[in-house]
Order: C-alpha cells, then structure tokens, then sequence
C-alpha cells in the first residue's frame, strides 16, 4: 500500500493537465509507504504516448530525497488519454521490482498503483489517499 | 573492498571488480536498465564491463524508468 495527501494527487493531476497532451512523470519521495515530497521530471520523450526519465535528473531527485531523509518510493506517469492500467509498454520497462508504479489517467481523473515482479507480474497496490500530508 | 553505494557504506567481497560485476552482487539482473554515477560522474553503459570500483569509491544506481500508455 501506498498513501499520498489529496494535495500531492491534485499536484500531479496539475501536472498531467499542464504537460497534455504528453504523459508527465515523476517521483514520489517518503518513508514506510507514505509519500511526503513529489518530485515532478522531464518527461525526455516528450510524448503523448511514452514517457523516460533523464538519468541527471533522476540522481539529482535521489540526492534531494536522500538529503531529506527520504526515499524514493514510487515513480507516477500520466496517461492522458488512456485508462489507469498498466499498458504493455509499462509492463516491459518496468525494471525494478521494489517500487511503486502509480498511472494517474487523466479522462479518468483516477490513481492507480502497480509493482512488477521480476518476472514481470503486475500486483495491484492499494493508494490511499489521505486528507492531509500523513507524517 | 568498502565502497558507498546509494548512499551507504558497504563492504563488498572481491577487488578490481567491474561495474557490471558489482551490480550483480547487488542483485541487478539487467545492468543495462540501470543508470549509474561512479563518484560523482554518469557513466557510459558502454564503460560498465570495463569500468572497475575501487576502494572509496562512491557508487549510485537507479533503474532506468520509462514507459507508455498504449
């Protein structure tokens, strides 16, 4: 399970509506399962259909989580014209099976979480979203 | 052979190992799907079989991370 406040959903709902119609992406930074900081990213594909990180930007999101005392817990893509699920293309590139894959879907206005096994089975996760930031 | 990797100090069996081995040791099954800094640096995926760590060393690592929505 996962939880994040109603403001880091509605952040990233914000970002999924700014950045349409390419997919947004990003990191979420926390503790014990519970999201306290996002960590919006360059979507280096700039596409409405794929999204990467840039590997300078994601040590640098490392380092500031780190810094905080945090880790990173979950990464979170838009899918901007497509359901919340996890697409074939999601499936293949998720590589590591220790975090949390959140779609925010944005005709759905809905969240949801994945983990992928390494053998590639995809687990629903539950996402709790909290009224305020959980501490 | 101590090294910091992601942050923290371990202590890793072995010398001159390259970094393609040392991620093996920690349990990454696709080093081509990682990114890497070797203190401080980004390295080329095409220098992890001949790059080797070295005492110090300070090492991250972090999944490639990308995806679609079709």
């Amino acid at each position: 399970m996962i939880a994040l406040s109603q403001d880091i959903l509605a952040e990233i709902a914000a970002q999924a509506e700014s950045e349409a119609p390419n997919e947004a992406c990003g990191y979420l930074a926390g503790r014990d399962g519970v999201a306290l900081e996002r960590y919006p990213m360059t979507n280096a594909d700039a596409s409405p259909e794929h999204f990467s990180f840039e590997p300078r930007e994601q040590f640098v999101a490392l380092k500031r989580a780190r810094e905080a005392g945090f880790e990173l817990i979950a990464v979170y893509h838009s899918h901007p014209a497509t359901p919340a699920r996890m697409s074939d293309e999601d499936v293949r590139l998720a590589n590591d099976p220790d975090t949390i894959y959140l779609i925010y879907s944005t005709p759905e206005d809905r969240i949801r979480g994945f983990t992928v096994t390494r053998d590639k089975r995809v687990l629903e996760c539950q996402v709790q979203v909290t009224a305020e930031t959980p501490r | 052979m101590k090294l910091t990797i992601n942050g923290k100090p371990e202590d890793i069996a072995g010398e001159n190992l390259s970094v393609v081995e040392l991620l093996k040791v920690k349990d990454v099954e696709m080093p081509d799907m990682v990114s890497v800094q070797l203190n401080g640096e980004i390295l080329e995926r095409s220098a992890f079989e001949t790059t080797t760590v070295k005492d110090d060393d300070e090492v991250e690592f972090l999944y490639f991370m990308g995806g679609g929505s079709l």
